[in-house]
């Protein structure tokens, strides 16, 4: 459950972050696919490689979507639906990987914020990126 | 037995010798707690874990991070037999504490968070890489003696 002061401090730190979305996403990405090389299989198609193209693009277009979702965090489901539909029924990224990439995104965004990533802030985009998840995950079956 | 490439070894003891373990240990443990409240479970004899900042000012909490620490360091010591040296501490946190293995991982998160705040832009996706992979063996020497 997020409370209304973790609800406008999420609007807070996505707003910044979506002005770096392409950095923080490309990061996040090759974060993700440097430590667990398993999520690589979902990119087979693609030139993930450092500051590729595909990296950089699909990198911003996550970041901008949960940016999005911050914005509506009581409406998720209802935000998210398109995207869910596509997790479900195209992409069908097994569930685990969202925590992953999550991680990712925490590791980046705490590199940036040093000191101002704080435990509450942490605690409040843990809880974010996980109500996320599950909400991407949600049509899986 | 677990293969350290000569890059992983570097990476794992240059990330070790930046951190002060008077700060890292009882930092990570403190967010554990806030982040993932339910490892409160574990220390309720810890006195006054209320909120975000008596969590973070409780002496306990700092000194059992230190204690923490110092197992860490034990592993970054005997990288090539981690699982030897932490069969003890294994057995210790199944038959006595009674931990649920998969709350190691949530505090080797939060480790991994503290020291990303805290090297910039040196904590690469290479060291972050054998950092993860280090404290996923760590992890799993410490799950070993659970039946």
């Amino acid at each position: 459950m997020l409370s209304k002061y973790e609800k406008e401090l999420l609007v807070i730190i996505w707003g910044k972050a979506s002005v770096y979305a392409e950095d923080i996403g490309a990061e996040s990405l090759l974060r993700m696919f440097t430590c667990f090389p398993k999520t690589k299989t979902y990119f087979a198609h693609l030139d993930i490689g450092p500051g590729s193209a595909h990296l950089r693009s699909h990198g911003k277009k996550i970041i901008l979507a949960i940016a999005e979702g911050a914005k509506n965090i009581s409406s998720l489901t209802t935000t998210l639906a398109p995207l869910s539909v596509l997790h479900a029924y195209q992409l069908r990224i097994h569930p685990t990987n969202f925590k992953l990439l999550s991680h990712c995104i925490l590791v980046t965004l705490a590199n940036r914020m040093a000191d101002e990533f704080t435990p509450v802030t942490h605690a409040a985009l843990d809880k974010f990126l996980s109500a996320f998840s599950a909400v991407l995950a949600e049509k899986y079956r | 037995m677990v293969a350290w490439t000569d890059a992983e070894r570097n990476a794992i003891t240059s990330v070790f010798a930046k951190l002060n373990p008077d700060v890292v240990g009882p930092n990570a443990l403190a967010r554990c707690l806030i982040v993932y409240p339910w490892t409160q479970r574990y220390f309720s004899k810890f006195g006054n874990l209320y909120s975000a900042e008596t969590i973070l000012g409780n002496p306990m909490v700092a000194a059992h991070g230190k204690v923490v620490f110092g197992g860490l360091e034990m592993a970054v010591k005997n990288l090539d037999d981690i699982k030897k040296t932490f069969a003890p501490l294994s057995e210790l946190h199944s038959e006595k504490l009674h931990v649920d293995p998969d709350n190691f991982r949530l505090l080797a998160d939060c480790l991994t968070l503290v020291i990303a705040g805290q090297m910039g832009a040196a904590f690469t996706p290479e060291v972050q890489a054998a950092w993860q992979k280090f404290l996923a063996v760590v992890v799993s020497a410490l799950c070993r003696q659970y039946y």
